[in-house]
């Protein structure tokens, strides 16, 4: 008998198509919002909410009043939809404070060098413009408050010059580094306490270039969010990494000192801190000294930063294997060399997320220094809302503040996540 | 920066030094009066939309800088929230306090400062909704009211209820912004706080009309500008350029009648005006003038109320006890002589 076949199939079938439920819309559906009971009731719980929210926001927000000159006008007109006539009227001092009006583009400028500014530090092909990112903190105080150029860049002189002089001395005539750092210190200091305010004088009288004074009673807004928030950002993140390295030093004092000052840091809240910086500080000091209050601010905002990201670095440092500390040290490397070439690059990328978390942390908590009476957003707010024109006004006010923040927060978060995907070597 | 350190320095070599001249001479050499006032408040302080400081205490400052200076800005206006208002004072940060400050017993004595006198008596009031048919505070009883927690106010409704026999539920807020939302959206019959606030909120409600401010007023609440302990004489000057706006109301000399009373025969006003030929103003070492500047400035007592608090502004208090005497009221300033 032989076996009779009834079919065989030469070609292979084309592959016929995955069934509806497991692609295009319907599978990402699927997938992301209704894989399990669970989930679908959670899907329709949001939407649901997500519905009532905007049912409400965006006939509120859309069909706004922008062009009233008063509370009671836009209530007049049509009570049920947004003023948004405060911002119309109030934007520029919501953005620049109390900034005199006639100056405004010195902060707009100092804004827009600040984005050329952190360029080259955030993306390394850029690197070749570092310079810029170096000038730019002597140039934003000049620009911000004003006074003498000469004023500020005798600070750059003088450091120029005095490093220099450390050059020269370890190049040509010592070869100990402390002793010429020694030497190089007392040079930059001589030049600072003999030198350099005759020579301010001579340079005023030689070429004034000068802007007019603005003093930080006038700052305000988001201008002064950003003064604290980025001075902050970028003060904290060196002295965050010098701590947490302090922290696990094997020199007992230097411990001691690390290890308390984070925890004393830690230990207490930020208010408490600004209300030292704005209150407590004026007694240590004598009557009528002019310790600048954005100054005291920036520090002790710094200082606070400082701490929290120490614990965050050496977080990042516990996470690499003992094994690349011995590694670098059997290469011959000094301390500095492989805390610079191994030690510090891994550490760091491993700590990016938490950097970042801090770094946002630390922008939104500018908020608080209102309540020491500084007029950032959320205190000019109350300021705003004080002037009988617009007595009442809430959501408008915190609606914009908080889009503003975001903007600034979202953009952080979105350059971590960039930065964590390029540094990603474990693939 | 390193200007900042060599002030910081120089300050230090000067306290050292003990150079410690009154607060007149400190405000004639530093060119401006350094005046605390509330980072907003309204009717009292807050800067308008053009970026100028306005309200009732800043007026009052503007007064009292022209009496130095003869130039109503020679001031810088620092802007203070009730937190830091007392050390700042203190701590030499501002020259005078002039922030809706209730005066008190322990503030006046504990805290070290001096008060100059009162210049809006404010208190405690309710607001309730016409629909609630209420008339008046003792008919609250069983009320539901927003309160401010952590405030005087606080205190003071648990006393007055107390004492008047009635039964109250709170319903506690954070701030003012907090109660009259809560009040709005109905959980609660009535909301309280100063009353001035209470005025200026109502205004601009959606139909202020729907909306009653009680008559009575529960609580004491004399607000003044302040001064630190120790300087008899500045504190003198700003006791008087507010009399003196109280009684320039009292005599209806304005801002802009202020030059025809050249020929009055009343002294008191060429001794006030320095019209006169006794120059009494020396006596705390300011110009001739002084008061005549002070008026000149934002007007009398009167017209800085209209201004700030009144008609013209838009919130609409009534003078009601900050009347002069004569009209009613209980403004009483000594003579000028």
């Amino acid at each position: 008998m032989m076996t009779k076949i009834a079919f065989v199939r030469k070609k292979e079938i084309p592959p016929s198509a995955p069934p509806i439920t497991e692609v295009g819309l319907i599978g990402w559906l699927r997938q992301n919002l209704f894989s399990s009971w669970l989930n679908s009731i959670l899907t329709v719980l949001s939407v649901y909410f997500i519905v009532i929210i905007l049912w409400d926001f965006i006939p509120w927000a859309y069909g706004g009043h922008w062009n009233t000159k008063s509370l009671r006008e836009c209530l007049d007109l049509d009570p049920d939809v947004a003023c948004f006539s405060v911002l119309t009227a109030r934007w520029k001092q919501l953005l620049f404070g109390l900034y005199p009006a006639e100056e405004y583009w010195r902060p707009t400028l100092t804004f827009i060098f600040l984005l050329l500014a952190i360029v080259p530090i955030l993306f390394p092909k850029f690197f070749r413009f570092f310079w810029f990112s170096i000038i730019y903190p002597g140039l934003a105080v000049w620009l911000l408050w004003g006074g003498s150029f000469w004023s500020i860049s005798i600070v750059y002189i003088g450091l120029t010059l005095g490093a220099l002089f450390f050059l020269t001395l370890i190049r040509r005539y010592l070869k100990n580094y402390m002793i010429a750092a020694i030497f190089a210190f007392l040079f930059t200091a001589v030049f600072f306490l003999f030198i350099s305010n005759p020579l301010v004088g001579l340079l005023n009288v030689i070429l004034p270039i000068s802007l007019p004074f603005v003093e930080s009673l006038k700052m305000g807004g988001f201008t002064l969010s950003l003064i604290v928030g980025v001075t902050g950002i970028v003060a904290s993140f060196p002295i965050g990494i010098l701590l947490a390295l302090g922290r696990q030093s094997n020199l007992p004092v230097i411990k001691m000192i690390c290890v308390g000052f984070i925890e004393f840091i830690r230990g207490v809240p930020l208010i408490t801190l600004l209300f030292v910086a704005s209150v407590l500080l004026n007694y240590f000091l004598p009557p009528g000294t002019n310790f600048d209050i954005v100054l005291r601010v920036v520090i002790m905002v710094t200082l606070f930063s400082a701490a929290y990201m120490a614990e965050v670095i050496r977080g990042g440092l516990a996470g690499l294997p003992l094994g690349q500390h011995e590694a670098s040290a059997s290469l011959g490397l000094t301390y500095w060399q492989s805390q610079r070439l191994i030690i510090m690059p891994q550490a760091l990328k491993i700590s990016i997320p938490g950097i970042v978390n801090t770094f946002i942390g630390l922008f939104k908590d500018t908020t608080l220094v209102s309540i020491i009476s500084l007029r950032d957003p959320v205190g000019l707010a109350s300021t705003i809302r004080a002037d009988q024109k617009w007595n009442g006004i809430y959501w408008e006010l915190y609606v914009a503040i908080g889009l503003m923040f975001f903007i600034f927060c979202w953009g952080m978060s979105q350059y971590s996540q960039y930065l964590e995907r390029k540094l990603k070597t474990d693939k | 920066m390193k200007k900042l350190f060599l002030g910081v320095l120089t300050a230090l070599a000067l306290a050292a030094g003990g150079t410690f001249a009154g607060t007149l001479d400190d405000v004639k050499a530093r060119g401006n009066l350094l005046c605390g006032v509330s980072t907003g408040a309204p009717g009292f302080a807050t800067v308008d939309d053009s970026g100028k400081d306005v309200g009732f205490d800043v007026d009052y400052c503007r007064a009292l800088a022209a009496a130095i200076f003869g130039d109503p800005m020679a001031v810088k206006f620092v802007g203070l929230t009730s937190a830091v208002r007392f050390t700042a004072l203190a701590a030499g940060e501002v020259d005078i306090l002039a922030r809706n400050t209730t005066w008190t017993y322990s503030r006046d004595t504990d805290l070290k400062q001096t008060f100059l006198g009162v210049n809006y008596y404010d208190g405690q009031g309710f607001m309730v909704k016409k629909e609630l048919g209420v008339k008046s505070t003792t008919e609250l009883d069983g009320a539901t009211v927003c309160i401010q927690v952590g405030t005087t106010t606080e205190l003071n409704l648990a006393d007055y209820f107390k004492e008047n026999g009635m039964s109250y539920e709170p319903v506690p807020t954070a701030d003012n912004a907090e109660s009259q939302q809560q009040y709005l959206a109905g959980a609660c019959d009535t909301y309280t706080t100063d009353a001035s606030a209470l005025h200026g909120t109502r205004v601009n409600l959606e139909n202020p009309d729907d909306h009653l401010v009680l008559p009575e007023i529960i609580s004491k609440e004399p607000l003044g500008p302040l001064v630190r302990h120790g300087d008899d004489n500045w504190a003198d000057i700003g006791r008087w350029v507010l009399n003196a706006l109280v009684i320039a109301e009292e005599k209806g000399i304005t801002k802009a009648n202020i030059d025809s009373w050249k020929d009055t025969k009343d002294a008191e006003i060429h001794r006030l005006l320095g019209t006169g030929d006794d120059d009494i103003l020396a006596m705390v070492g300011l110009p001739k003038n002084a008061m005549y500047n002070a008026i000149k400035a934002g007007g009398n007592y009167g017209e800085i109320f209209e201004n700030n608090l009144g008609a013209t502004s838009g919130i609409n208090i009534e003078r009601g006890v900050n009347a002069s005497w004569t009209k009613g009221g209980i403004l009483y300033s000594p003579p000028f002589r």
